[in-house]
């Protein structure tokens, strides 16, 4: 990437559409392959945002995704439509989930989603109010 | 280990990315939650599943897994196959349980991707 200019990406995230769910993350990745980021800082990104795309598809009345990659760095914001999460910190726990059955049938609604996007990034912010909506921000250092 | 080699090993179908036999596997990450897979899977990890739906290879390309095995013989749908086929992730299909696939590989010093202590 030359002269600092940075790379905006941003997508519509439905409720409970499973069948494209990880595109966005995909296309993030394949962004950042192109650009030349470090195959281990590009993992961590990619990881981050998928555990984020999965997480609104499922728990959210849909949201966007909206990557920006600046040269020393990628941030990733998540904002949905609400349902909103009652205890943030609770929903950090490991383990701790609201996910229905047929999600975890799928693999997902661990509990481990929220609790390893923080793990993989170098900044991550939740705000969430009930009736509103959640909003995450993330960010990796390249 | 070579993937040529977990295919002799586990007695194993490759169904797609028969291209990709040479690539290294050091470690394995056997699971069927995905979000495991994401927290545990290192560099160069093979994902030894009993789950077929699509978030398996979402899962497998964001994690960078060298290929996927499904166990007790499960097949795949097409939309699946064809999703790894663009990602270029092989995968394999063996008749044994998971049990099993995770000890013939463990019997060739393959070792589990997660260690006590550590992520990522």
């Amino acid at each position: 990437m030359s002269g600092g200019q940075e790379i905006v990406l941003e997508f519509q995230l439905k409720a409970s559409v499973f069948d494209v769910a990880g595109e966005a993350s995909s296309k993030t990745k394949r962004v950042l392959q192109q650009i030349g980021v470090r195959a281990d800082v590009i993992r961590r990104i990619a990881i981050s945002a998928y555990e984020g795309e999965m997480n609104t598809i499922i728990h959210s009345c849909g949201g966007t995704m909206r990557v920006v990659i600046f040269q020393d760095r990628t941030e990733i914001t998540f904002e949905d439509q609400g349902p909103g999460i009652a205890d943030t910190n609770l929903a950090m726990q490991e383990g701790y989930s609201t996910a229905p059955d047929y999600v975890r049938e799928m693999g997902f609604g661990a509990g481990m989603g929220l609790p390893n996007m923080a793990r993989c990034t170098d900044k991550f912010v939740i705000e969430s109010e009930v009736g509103v909506g959640t909003k995450i921000m993330m960010v990796v250092f390249h | 280990m070579k993937l040529s080699e977990v295919q002799i090993v586990l007695d194993a179908e490759v169904v797609s990315g028969i291209k990709w036999m040479d690539r290294e596997v050091m470690t394995v990450c056997a699971a069927d939650l995905m979000s495991d897979v994401l927290a545990f899977a290192k560099e160069s990890t093979l994902l030894v599943t009993g789950l077929t739906n699509l978030q398996v290879v979402r899962t497998a390309e964001m994690s960078d897994v060298v290929g996927i095995v499904f166990v007790r013989g499960k097949y795949p749908g097409p939309e699946l196959i064809e999703l790894a086929r663009r990602k270029d992730i092989p995968l394999f299909i063996v008749k044994h349980s998971l049990y099993e696939t995770s000890g013939r590989l463990y019997q060739h010093d393959l070792k589990s991707c997660h260690k006590m202590g550590e992520i990522l």
